[in-house]
């Protein structure tokens, strides 16, 4: 019963957050459906990752989305439309989508035999039967013993993607401190530039 | 009482319960703001609030009326649905931190609505609802300094959410459990504070950052940014980011007595005191500090606080966790 | 019964709440708008300009690394709570995932990314 009403909420809102009017109405969206996964989550007794998807997903990935809508779609200025940076895609693109529909026919078969009788007693038990599981503990126990190894890539990964950030979002001019000369010669040659104009007319 | 508890269904009980948890909540809200503005007066020689009762003890009453009546002005520009959402966030993430803090302890069993296993993150999980109250303050009202003030505090809000998180994982280690009265019940031996002072300073700072207090508070610069993310905000919603602001420093205070200070365990073995005494009285002590804080210290600069939150604050609470966990690594 | 049964009671109260205080002012307080109140206030004087403008890039890069560093945060939790069990493995473990990440944040802060200017 439970999980319906949650069902519907979170499709609800995934409709939103795509047809919303404005950016920011659709990250509102996300947050709502992001909140009643966790809902989910500790319906199905998974109380660490209820808790982790709103401290990482609504609490860091969903504020750097405000951030980037909230101040870019604010703005009146006109953007000026740089280089396309990214390689022609059809291929990587078809390749992806492929893979997806596998999957995805793949995982409708196994969820219509397993996954939906099983989640429909879990959620109308509401925890209970099983209070270790999803626990911090429990989770903690499997992550840093038997899932060591992809613990330890996270962190790799995560470093990559430090690093990433540094190189795309700060370039010399941004990140490091000002050149006064080179300033200065840049603005030396504009007012020369203007002098010039002048001249001619 | 017992009987009557027993007749009741289960859920009566519990909204009861919330019901009561919520009024003293807003009480010590009123009263934390009277007691606030007592002591700055104090301090600065100053008599303070005394037109309105004795010792102006019907103030909060007087203010909360005079929100009530205040005209609710929403600019043109505002985009009235976000406008009128972010303060409701704002309160309600306040609000639901205190659903699992336990405020004491008898035979029965623990004083709170509910005490979850995930405890101190369930904490956290609502402190980061709380940021988009005031995130979204800023953008709907259609104004540049809200605007500015929101994404300035955002920023601030986040790297110190940051060291704040990491600054009680020394806790959690020794106490090898994330809920709140598991970590009262590990400290019953000695209080957190003493092996974990650093851990313990880091996360004041932090908290005092987090809820946008002085020295801290620059979100609400008057110097800079007027009011800052509820500049355009009057009457009562202005009011709902007050109280959001005084809730969070109530959670602040007890979560650092439960943390560090041992929650409802007495003091010099004085175990006649009931635990809630003891508890409040921790609070008190915060919250006492906060003020303290404001009055004697001058507002950090903005690079200042970001540089000091990211490269002094989050570096020691990782070595400090670091250190914890080599301790109970390697002590026998 | 799970706490959590309680905590949904507790924040429907909650809600109820503050949906109390959202929806008085619109019953006590009397609107009496015109053209200077529905103005933005900002600073007290008459708006110049539009709100706008692009903000500086430090914003979303203060927001990206928070969300790396969250991640890193995140699974400082359950490492915490078995430290009893893990002992000097669950040191190891975690001094190489927090190494690993120090190699980044060294970088960051070589390349001035927490320098706010």
């Amino acid at each position: 019963m439970l999980f319906w009403f949650l069902a519907v909420a979170l499709i609800a809102s995934a409709v939103a957050v795509v047809t919303a009017a404005k950016p920011v109405y659709s990250v509102i969206a996300l947050l709502a459906h992001f909140v009643t996964l966790a809902v989910v989550y500790v319906s199905l007794s998974a109380e660490f990752l209820a808790v982790t998807q709103i401290l990482v997903y609504s609490g860091a990935i969903l504020i750097l989305f405000l951030f980037v809508i909230a101040l870019l779609s604010s703005g009146v200025d006109s953007f000026e439309v740089g280089p396309d940076r990214l390689p022609k895609l059809p291929m990587p693109a078809l390749f992806a989508l492929v893979i997806t529909l596998v999957a995805i026919v793949f995982s409708a078969a196994h969820a219509f035999a397993h996954v939906l009788p099983v989640i429909t007693p879990t959620s109308q038990l509401a925890v209970g039967s099983a209070a270790a599981f999803g626990s911090v503990a429990t989770f903690g126990a499997m992550l840093f013993t038997s899932q060591l190894l992809p613990f330890e890539i996270t962190a790799l990964i995560l470093m990559v993607a430090v690093i990433g950030v540094v190189v795309l979002a700060g370039d010399h001019a941004t990140l490091t401190p000002p050149d006064h000369e080179r300033l200065r010669a840049i603005r030396r040659r504009e007012r020369e530039a203007i002098l010039r104009e002048g001249e001619a007319s | 009482m017992n009987d009557v508890l027993g007749v009741l269904p289960w859920w009566v009980v519990v909204v009861v319960k919330s019901a009561i948890v919520l009024a003293v909540v807003i009480t010590t809200f009123a009263y934390s703001m009277l007691f606030e503005r007592k002591v700055m007066a104090w301090m600065q020689l100053r008599p303070g609030p005394n037109r309105t009762g004795p010792w102006g003890m019907l103030q909060p009453a007087a203010d909360a009326v005079k929100m009530m009546f205040k005209e609710d002005l929403t600019p043109l520009t505002a985009d009235r649905f976000v406008y009128r959402l972010a303060p409701f966030l704002s309160l309600l993430a306040a609000m639901g931190a205190f659903a699992i803090i336990p405020f004491s302890e008898d035979g029965q069993g623990l004083w709170s609505v509910g005490d979850v296993n995930a405890g101190i993150l369930f904490i956290f999980a609502c402190t980061s609802i709380g940021i988009y109250g005031i995130s979204l303050a800023g953008w709907a009202s259609g104004s540049k300094f809200p605007l500015l003030g929101s994404v300035r505090a955002t920023a601030q809000m986040i790297s110190y959410e940051l060291a704040m998180t990491m600054s009680v994982v020394g806790v959690l280690v020794l106490a090898g459990t994330t809920s709140l009265a598991g970590i009262v019940h590990a400290q019953h031996k000695v209080w957190y504070v003493v092996p974990q002072f650093l851990g313990f300073v880091i996360y004041i700072i932090t908290a005092v950052a987090e809820t946008n207090r002085a020295p801290f508070d620059l979100v609400e610069a008057e110097t800079e940014l007027v009011g800052g993310f509820h500049t355009e905000y009057s009457g009562l919603r202005f009011g709902l980011f007050f109280i959001a602001e005084y809730l969070n420093m109530i959670t602040v205070a007890c979560i650092a007595t439960l943390l560090f200070f041992g929650g409802w365990g007495p003091l010099f073995g004085l175990v006649a005191v009931p635990g809630l005494v003891w508890f409040l009285l921790k609070a008190a002590g915060f919250l006492f500090l906060y003020i303290w804080l404001r009055t004697t210290l001058p507002r950090f600069r903005y690079d200042r606080l970001m540089a000091f939150g990211w490269k002094v604050l989050l570096p020691l609470a990782t070595l400090n966790l670091v250190a914890t966990a080599a301790y109970i690594a390697l002590a026998p | 019964m799970t706490p959590y049964v309680s905590v949904a009671i507790y924040l429907g109260v909650a809600t109820v709440a503050s949906l109390a205080f959202c929806i008085l002012p619109g019953l006590l307080a009397q609107p009496r708008p015109n053209a200077t109140k529905e103005e933005a206030y900002e600073c007290g004087v008459e708006p110049t300009s539009v709100v706008g403008g692009r903000f500086p890039v430090r914003f979303y890069l203060i927001a990206m690394l928070f969300v790396i560093f969250d991640v890193e945060a995140a699974s400082f939790y359950p490492w915490a709570v078995q430290m009893h069990a893990l002992r000097a493995f669950g040191l190891g473990e975690m001094v190489t995932f927090v190494v690993t990440l120090g190699i980044g944040y060294a970088f960051v802060w070589k390349k001035g990314g927490l320098q706010w200017r």
